[in-house]
């Protein structure tokens, strides 16, 4: 039986805090929160099930949409799993564009969280500076790769594009107006009263229980977890490079934001040095249409935290399996711990300080009969059927131009 | 009769008050555009708002109470226009005056605020409702402090209406320098009244989506949206008057071009603070205005008892 004090919010699926569909349903008491209940499934897209249906090439381009942010991340994390299952070795210059560009992501995805958490806690000047200065880095990245957000310069082998030495200059002058921008920002959260007086305190996740949660990423660093995959199991051209992983001992909001703008000094020195070594040679290796067969896991450390993808090969073009373990999906779950007994006011940051993506975690909603508390589990053929059924009641009939289609193949 | 309507509803009344107030809050988000680095919107934005809003649909929630829900509005307008006849503007002499109207005026403006609680509350939505209790909440921390200061100011003066008050500062120029804690005071007490950043806690937009006003729409926003740019002239005039009180005795024409000069200052003033500061919490607030703002405004009653004593014989 519900108190009659407790009040309850409907934050989501549609609210100004969320940027994606997401339900936290908060239970208020007063100002407090005494409970959370979230529910995930409103974004999912098939994406998993897609990749079986297409070769690896074409999963590499659906997988890059996995997120609008880290894409580059997925799309590493992807076509590492598929190298190390073909046995190819990629040339170390195509490794060091990867890292490049990795780095360059990890700078505008911080750039970007560090706006969207001013404007939760109404300090919208932070959103218009930074993202301002945000453009210095998307403009640069659409210079290297040719696009702003999906930059499409992986391949299985290599990168499909090269840098010249006009835009490794322009990389170097970009980094020293980035880095002075930043270090006005560390100024900000040293120095600003009330947006320390908002962050710190706030979301508290200590570290047993960031490890209890298994938390990733800044929101475990920021609670002293020192984890890091491009440290712990280096990948791409990091294991030639020099940086800090960054902690942080708060366990807040605050010190959330101090582990992303430490971080994003600290890839300012990894582009440095990277361009520094970059390496001459080839930047493609050839690939093989098929990948024969075997199972592989990669890790990959994503401006959100540990990215993990697992995929299964069966010696054909496409392959068999696909699995995506998105940063968020481990961080979400701390989230209701983080705001319980929290304040209302608090919840968009809370939830936004662990830079939540839930595009890229929604993997299957299992609605469960809730009356006979039955579940069934459907193969893909009477899932598909049912599809089509229900588009047909609705007056979508798309079998007629699957037989014209058919037919025009047929000749 | 002609020429009192002329004033009420033309010059300096109801006209005046509406382009002026369409006129700040252009030069607030102007200004605060430009302090963001950004280009802003052009000048006729906040009328071309006004009268799109005009044209839309009002929807009334089925759950709402009819009445209270389309009375709000107009009331809480009708209250801020009329705190503004007994604000002297350019010359010692307020439209209207009588001894207490200081009391008066703190109550009409006090008005639009309950106007905000009793539409959020009777629009029985949650989000309406958290912050229609917000807005009471951030009523009862701020009001107390603002009083204060603007009766510290006033015993100063031994008066109890503006116009004596303005005479008074007038007629012993300087004196008004006593009272610059209370101005402070009063201009933080007025950005709780205004509900800006940092105190736009009531309609915090990523917490509870627009506070009060979530349910209005059409013709009803409007005229809550109108209320709230008219209340920063209205308050701004008023702490023009009480806290800024020079420049009287010089005619109409260099006094009101003073005048204007007064509220522009505040009105950026207020851009300013709305550009540096994140929004607080409400927990937040109370303690800052319980805990410093408060004590503040008794010593500043303190500091005028003093200054009477000693001073004004």
């Amino acid at each position: 039986m519900p108190d009659p004090r407790d009040v309850r919010v409907p934050i989501g699926p549609q609210h100004p805090a969320l940027k994606e569909p997401e339900s936290f349903l908060i239970t208020l008491r007063g100002e407090k929160i005494t409970s959370v209940n979230i529910r995930m499934g409103y974004n999912h897209r098939g994406i998993e099930k897609a990749c079986e249906e297409r070769t690896y090439i074409q999963d590499l381009y659906l997988i890059e949409r996995v997120c609008g942010i880290c894409s580059h991340a997925h799309s590493t994390c992807f076509v590492q799993a598929v190298e190390e299952i073909a046995g190819l070795e990629i040339p170390a210059r195509a490794k060091y564009i990867r890292t490049l560009i990795a780095e360059l992501e990890r700078v505008h995805s911080h750039l970007l969280w560090l706006g969207v958490a001013g404007h939760e806690i109404g300090f919208d000047t932070l959103l218009m500076y930074t993202w301002r200065d945000r453009e210095v880095v998307m403009d640069l990245l659409a210079s290297i790769t040719g696009n702003r957000v999906n930059y499409g310069i992986n391949t299985i082998g290599g990168v499909r594009r090269d840098l010249d030495a006009s835009q490794i200059e322009e990389t170097l002058k970009a980094m020293d107006i980035l880095e002075e921008r930043t270090k006005y920002y560390v100024g900000i959260a040293q120095e600003e009263i009330t947006l320390k007086k908002r962050l710190s305190g706030v979301g508290k996740l200590s570290y047993e229980d960031a490890l209890r949660f298994g938390a990733v990423g800044p929101t475990g660093r920021a609670s002293g977890v020192a984890r890091d995959v491009r440290r712990d199991d280096p990948y791409a051209a990091y294991a030639e490079i020099n940086f800090n992983v960054i902690t942080d001992n708060h366990c807040d909001v605050y010190g959330r934001t101090v582990v992303r703008l430490k971080e994003l000094l600290e890839a300012f020195s990894i582009i440095r040095q990277l361009l520094k070594k970059f390496p001459d040679g080839p930047i493609v290796v050839k690939a093989p249409r098929k990948i024969p067969a075997g199972e592989t896991v990669s890790r990959y450390e994503a401006p959100r935290g540990e990215d993990l993808h697992y995929v299964r090969a069966n010696g054909t073009e496409k392959p068999e399996r696909v699995k995506v373990r998105a940063p968020t999906l481990a961080n979400v779950q701390a989230v209701s711990h983080m705001l319980e007994d929290g304040y209302l006011a608090d919840m968009p940051i809370v939830v936004a300080a662990i830079d939540p993506c839930f595009s890229c975690t929604d993997r299957m909603s299992l609605v469960s009969n809730l009356d006979n508390h039955r579940t069934d589990v459907l193969p893909w053929e009477v899932l598909r059927r049912r599809g089509i059924e229900h588009y047909k009641k609705q007056g979508v009939d798309f079998s007629v131009l699957n037989k014209k289609l058919a037919n025009v193949l047929g000749k | 009769m002609l020429k009192q309507l002329f004033i009420l509803l033309v010059f300096p009344g109801f006209l005046f008050l509406l382009t002026s107030g369409l006129l700040a809050e252009f030069i607030d988000r102007r200004l605060y555009a430009r302090l963001q680095n950004r280009q802003g919107p052009p000048w006729f934005q906040p009328l071309a708002d006004f009268i799109k809003l005009l044209g839309k649909e009002d929807i009334v929630p089925q759950e709402a109470d009819t009445t209270v829900f389309r009375l709000m509005p107009l009331v809480a307008l009708s209250a801020t226009v009329a705190a503004f006849f007994y604000i002297p503007l350019w010359g010692t002499e307020a439209m209207f005056s009588f001894n207490g109207d200081i009391i008066v005026v703190l109550y009409l403006l006090m008005l639009p605020t309950l106007c905000f609680f009793l539409g959020g509350w009777y629009s029985r939505s949650v989000f309406s409702s958290i912050g229609a209790v917000r807005v009471l909440t951030q009523l009862f921390a701020y009001e107390v402090p603002l009083f204060i200061c603007i009766l510290a100011s006033s015993l100063l003066a031994n008066t109890w209406s503006l116009s004596g008050m303005a005479a008074f500062y007038s007629k012993h120029p300087g004196y008004w320098l006593f009272n610059l804690i209370g101005f402070g005071i009063a201009f933080i007490s007025l950005l709780g009244k205004l509900e800006k950043v940092p105190f736009d806690i009531p309609e915090a937009e990523t917490e509870i989506v627009a506070g009060s006003f979530t349910e209005y729409s059409g013709r009803l926003l409007a005229f809550f949206r109108l209320t709230i740019d008219i209340e920063l002239i209205v308050g701004t005039s008023l702490l023009a008057a009480v806290f800024l009180p020079f420049g009287f005795g010089v005619g109409p024409y260099i006094g009101f071009v003073i005048y204007i000069l007064k509220v522009l200052l505040l009105v950026a003033l207020v851009s300013l603070s709305r550009t540096i500061f994140a929004r607080l919490r409400i927990d937040q607030m109370i303690n800052l205005c319980w805990k410093y703002l408060a004590p503040l405004a008794f010593l500043q009653v303190l500091l005028n008892l003093i200054a009477k004593g000693v001073m004004v014989k």
